[in-house]
């Protein structure tokens, strides 16, 4: 009855670390596997940005300047878009290992200088909604699981399905108009009071920077101004997280090894926050990382509604003006935002159940 | 119903002894009685099993005394543990005898234990809120377990999670966790059902050597009489949620007194070689 465990296998050097850590080895190879990916989002982006319909010469130079050639020609040319399209793939991968994402032509600046305001300002509102989900769609869930078919959980239920289908527009425009226009409670639109001046950049998510630059009015005008939209942002999120968690708590409850934790006359909440939790939380964050991922595409209606200056906003003014060098940053972020949480949340799994690492 | 226990070791004092054990379970219309006035006594470094088809109640009358019955169980009778009567005590109370004056051994530790926990964990939790050790006194304690029941290199052991152990070692894990606080009942669920018939024995073996050791009173709940006859001192028959027949090993499953347990006897394969 040898056991099948413990095989200390040798491995020689560098090697070792990894070796004796299945957490790490399994991170290094998750991440390796994130970059393969990252460049197949290069490709995908610059091929679908070249084949949709329409013609960036003629969206930017206006309807006199279309009718003269030569200037049509010139225009072609400035921007490489006379070259065959693998070259052109070639030279915009090239530029992108400098930092260089084009220039947009809306805004007549570096498209790199764009994001840097824009991705933050919708990463601050997105991660403050999804760290609200999940402590109250969790919350919720769990209630609702020890609950089950009492009062308590009808009534979750029926908030939780009320929150996914709600739309999310139509809630952004009632809260702003009740908060904003009728109760006068909320600040208004943007991200900081008018005339306000942002702190200075170091993540560009203002709540944090004005923190850290001690300018406390500042912090407190950044958060005041990210509640209305990021609580509008969680409504689905919260109800779609309650509901999991609801149904992935009842699911490990009914687990022989939730009765055994209970035969050990361990106290009950241990046994929920330990035992019970530590399951469940397996399926929730896939739920996340989905979530995640609808909260991105949420934040474009959201946005324009709070004229909140985000990576929504922003897509929507290029791809409307065919503005193809923003377009295609765009879409290089959001595909790598996707990567980066789909490996969060592979990361998290190997975090939560051993198991994951040998695979 | 019940005929009265004459071991050669009457004169044992009852650990645990239950009188008419009545259980009604929920069901759509009213409450289905499942249990009817179950009577049995566990003494120290005796094992006490439980035989009968599946649904007979057995496994109910494990989960009883331990008080982990399905919700809206509703229970009479008595069971008294050193006089104690578990069915009234307080949920607190009964609490803290759970796992540490009674615990219990499920059926298949690919379930029982959590596949996300180490071993380590799982085996010094309650250790440390029963007998308030602290982390490394609980470990030493792990340790010792570990080797009670035979696993090599307990100290790696603890760091391993279930899914790195067979299903003999797991179900070796299971009872160190039971045993850990040293109780003085032990319930076991059909602890070698689910094994394979290959480790069955060391299992068995086991049992029987740390009920001789630690003095514990065992309730082996089984349908295999087999398992049955290699291991418990006295038999207690049950079907249909009552106890048909009980007394000493030989004498039930030899000379079988009640139709039913003659039933099951013919039933096992080969059953004049055991």
């Amino acid at each position: 009855m040898s056991p099948r465990w413990a095989p200390s296998r040798r491995v020689s050097g560098g090697g070792r670390l990894l070796a004796r850590h299945p957490l790490a080895r399994f991170l290094l190879r998750r991440t390796a596997v994130a970059v393969l990916l990252a460049f197949g989002v290069t490709l995908v982006t610059f091929v679908l940005t070249n084949v949709v319909p329409g013609d960036p010469a003629a969206a930017n130079l206006g309807q006199r300047a279309i009718g003269d050639p030569a200037v049509v020609d010139q225009f072609r040319k400035q921007h490489g878009l006379d070259q065959p399209l693998p070259a052109q793939y070639v030279t915009y991968l090239g530029h992108l290992f400098q930092g260089d994402l084009g220039e947009s032509q809306q805004t007549h600046q570096p498209v790199l200088t764009d994001l840097a305001t824009a991705v933050p300002a919708t990463l601050e509102l997105a991660g403050a909604a999804i760290a609200v989900s999940l402590v109250i769609g969790v919350a919720l869930g769990v209630v609702a699981a020890l609950r089950r078919d009492r009062l308590t959980d009808q009534l979750l239920r029926v908030v939780s399905l009320l929150g996914v289908s709600v739309p999310t527009f139509w809630l952004a425009l009632l809260a702003f108009y009740v908060f904003f226009y009728q109760l006068g409670v909320a600040p208004g639109s943007g991200r900081l009071a008018p005339g306000m001046a942002p702190p200075p950049y170091v993540t560009g998510l203002h709540t944090i920077d004005a923190a850290l630059a001690g300018q406390w009015p500042v912090f407190w005008s950044a958060a005041g101004h990210l509640v209305l939209p990021a609580l509008v942002l969680t409504a689905y999120t919260v109800g779609l997280l309650t509901r999991f968690t609801r149904s992935a708590v009842l699911d490990v409850l009914g687990q022989d090894y939730v009765r055994a934790a209970r035969a050990k006359g361990l106290p009950g909440r241990t046994v929920l926050l330990q035992y019970v939790l530590r399951a469940a939380l397996v399926p929730v964050v896939t739920i996340a990382g989905l979530a995640f991922g609808a909260l991105l595409s949420g934040t474009v209606l959201v946005e324009s509604i709070f004229a909140w200056p985000g990576l929504g906003a922003y897509a929507y003014r290029s791809a409307t003006t065919l503005d193809l060098p923003a377009v295609m940053g765009v879409g290089l972020v959001v595909g790598i935002v996707y990567l980066t949480v789909n490996l969060a949340v592979d990361v998290l799994y190997g975090v939560i159940d051993p198991r994951v690492r040998v695979q | 119903m019940t005929t009265t226990e004459t071991t050669a070791t009457g004169k044992a004092v009852e650990v645990l002894r239950i009188d008419g054990l009545t259980l009604d379970l929920p069901a759509e219309h009213g409450a289905h009685r499942i249990l009817h006035g179950i009577d049995l006594a566990l003494r120290p470094g005796r094992i006490h099993g439980l035989a009968g088809e599946s649904g007979s109640g057995k496994t109910m009358t494990g989960l009883a005394v331990l008080g982990l019955l399905p919700d809206g169980a509703r229970t009479g009778g008595r069971i008294r543990l050193d006089g104690t009567d578990l069915l009234t005590l307080p949920p607190r109370q009964l609490g803290a005898l759970r796992g540490r004056a009674v615990s219990m051994v499920f059926q298949d530790p690919s379930t029982s234990l959590h596949p996300m926990l180490s071993i380590g964990h799982q085996l010094t939790d309650h250790l440390r809120h029963h007998r308030k050790l602290d982390r490394k006194a609980a470990r030493a304690r792990a340790v010792e377990l570990l080797g009670q029941v035979r696993i090599p290199n307990p100290a790696a052991a603890l760091r391993s999670y279930p899914h790195q152990f067979s299903g003999g070692m797991r179900q070796r894990i299971a009872i160190a966790i039971a045993l850990a606080c040293d109780p003085q009942v032990l319930i076991a669920d059909e602890p070698t059902t689910a094994l394979d018939v290959t480790v069955q024995a060391g299992v068995l073996r086991l049992l029987r050597r740390l009920c001789d050791e630690l003095g514990l009173a065992v309730l082996l709940i089984t349908h295999d009489l087999g398992v049955m006859s290699a291991l418990a001192d006295s038999v207690s028959v049950m079907r249909r949620g009552r106890v048909v027949e009980t007394g000493p090993r030989g004498q039930v499953l030899t000379a079988p007194r009640h139709e039913y347990t003659r039933t099951l006897l013919d039933a096992l394969p080969g059953r004049n070689t055991p």
